[in-house]
């Protein structure tokens, strides 16, 4: 079996887009100062953050899978982080 | 607001898990007032396990679970090996005593907990699915705070009792200080697919039969040396295969999650597992590894914290527990407070007999039997050195190349002697193997 990409792998999933609130920020200069910037690109499953060229994280949060790996591994202060509001983000149908 | 106001509902359970299912459950059953409180469109749709529940705790609770619930297949075989880039070293433990009485299920939890939530409604609990709860309410007691209910965006709901059955990253146990923010060494990371089969191919490519099912964990090459483990379980029509790698030693090692998922599942041991499957479903979930040092308060005044939320996984080595721990915990946080409520005292000390009934259990008392393994489990040569030294030995013992053999003691201590491991450490970590698992 071909293993899709990533990004085919999430369009298998449903997942109701929260288009009002995004429930991840990260702080670019804690982020940097702190190594944490390397460390939540590295431990995604969803590959939601990508380190720019200019080293700055950018986030794509309508791919998180709400797991928490990254609020872990980050600095105090890098990364905001909650679950996304009530009924929105992914939805498992097999879990 | 005092105890003179009416709350909305005696007890409010936030998260429709395992362990929040069955909290409100047990204590509606008993004529409670409760309402389950779930952030996913329906209760279900947030949860992920890697699939093996040792189902005897469950069973009791719902006497219908094994003949009504949606599970999955019947674990019979336990396939539990070392896994190197071109060798594997296993047990293959098969047994059919394991299926009568059943021992341990497959799940697909989507499934498992909206059967979960709608037993609940049947004894008259009050779901509420959509709602994300923001914060708990707290109230200056004479001595210490205590809790009175939550707020979800602009409503507040209050009752006697709140129940943390939030999962792992449980915010609000963190928010009112029941639990800390743990270190990175007692957390890993879960990756999972799941891939779906026709259920003849399973079975013949497993060598089940019927509803029998089979559970394969491996460590070593699967996660490139980093401290972890792949799995692959087995569905009705589909395999979940997965692992999970402790996020101290991934970020310490500068490793990336999705290359070592991709490289585990192209593995020449899992790749024939997966051939002509269809991946369904992507999902990952943060795992507790701390074991009973990662337990802390378990209850606070008006409030008590259960399952994932309390911190409460145990990986033996063997055998990977979580969802069968969040059973226990929610019957004996249920029937405390169920008790509470009757003298009318849900202060901490109110609350305490939570503790008490838990590691009275065998699930708690498993978790003291287990204390030492989560120390023994960060050894790195578990992950990166004892696969290939087995596979060495058996590879003198089996690789009849024309050389005259030597006995089996002479090849494995030259398999030793060829790698990084002294004879010294091999003794030492065989003792700590002995004693912690």
């Amino acid at each position: 079996m071909r293993m899709p990409s990533i990004p085919e792998r999430l369009a298998k999933n449903r997942f109701n887009l929260d288009d009002e609130e995004c429930h991840i920020e990260v702080n670019q200069e804690i982020a940097k100062a702190t190594g944490s910037g390397k460390a939540i690109v590295a431990c995604c499953a969803a590959h939601v953050y990508t380190e720019e060229p200019d080293e700055t994280i950018s986030v794509e949060y309508a791919a998180c899978l709400e797991c928490g790996a990254c609020l872990a591994v980050a600095a105090p202060g890098a990364l905001r982080w909650h679950y996304p509001r009530g009924g929105f983000g992914v939805q498992f149908r097999e879990g | 607001m005092s105890e003179t106001t009416d709350p909305d509902f005696e007890v409010i359970v936030v998260g429709a898990g395992i362990a929040g299912c069955v909290t409100a459950y047990q204590l509606a059953r008993q004529g409670r007032s409760v309402v389950l409180i779930e952030r996913g469109e329906t209760p279900g749709s947030k949860n992920l396990s890697g699939g093996v529940l040792y189902s005897s705790g469950i069973q009791k609770i719902f006497p219908e679970f094994l003949d009504e619930a949606p599970l999955e297949r019947r674990i019979t075989r336990n396939y539990i090996g070392l896994l190197n880039a071109k060798s594997s070293v296993a047990i293959d433990y098969k047994d059919a005593r394991l299926a009568a009485p059943v021992n341990a299920v497959t799940v697909l939890r989507a499934k498992l907990d909206a059967w979960l939530a709608h037993r609940c409604e049947e004894v008259g609990v009050v779901i509420l699915p959509g709602v994300r709860v923001d914060r708990v309410l707290t109230e200056k007691g004479a001595n210490d705070k205590r809790v009175v209910g939550v707020q979800a965006g602009a409503d507040e709901l209050r009752a006697h009792v709140v129940v943390a059955a939030d999962g792992v990253n449980s915010f609000i146990a963190q928010e009112v200080g029941l639990r800390r923010r743990p270190p990175l060494n007692q957390l890993a990371t879960g990756v999972k697919c799941v891939v779906a089969l026709p259920r003849e191919t399973i079975e013949a490519r497993f060598n089940l039969t019927g509803d029998e099912g089979a559970a394969v964990a491996v460590i070593g090459d699967c996660t490139q040396g980093v401290a972890g483990g792949g799995f692959v379980y087995t569905n009705i029509a589909s395999v979940s295969v997965g692992m999970v790698v402790r996020l101290d030693d991934l970020t310490a090692k500068g490793r990336v999650l999705t290359d070592l998922f991709d490289h585990f599942v192209a593995h020449p041991f899992v790749a024939p597992y997966l051939e002509g499957g269809e991946m369904v479903e992507y999902g990952c979930h943060l795992v507790a590894e701390g074991g009973l040092h990662m337990i802390g308060e378990l209850a606070m005044n008006g409030m008590v914290v259960v399952g994932d939320a309390a911190g409460l996984t145990l990986n033996t080595g063997l055998t990977m527990r979580g969802m069968d721990l969040a059973v226990v915990s929610a019957a004996a946080a249920a029937e405390t407070i169920n008790s509470a409520l009757d003298h009318a005292d849900v202060s901490k000390s109110g609350l305490a007999g939570y503790r008490e009934r838990f590691f009275a259990s065998y699930a708690g008392k498993d978790m003291k039997t287990y204390a030492k393994a989560p120390t023994f489990l960060e050894l790195g040569r578990l992950y990166n050195n004892y696969g290939e030294i087995l596979a060495n030995v058996l590879y003198g013992a089996f690789n009849l190349d024309t050389e005259p053999r030597r006995h089996l003691l002479s090849v494995a201590r030259r398999a030793l002697r060829h790698s990084p491991v002294t004879i010294r450490q091999l003794v030492s970590d065989g003792i700590a193997g002995a004693r912690s698992l």
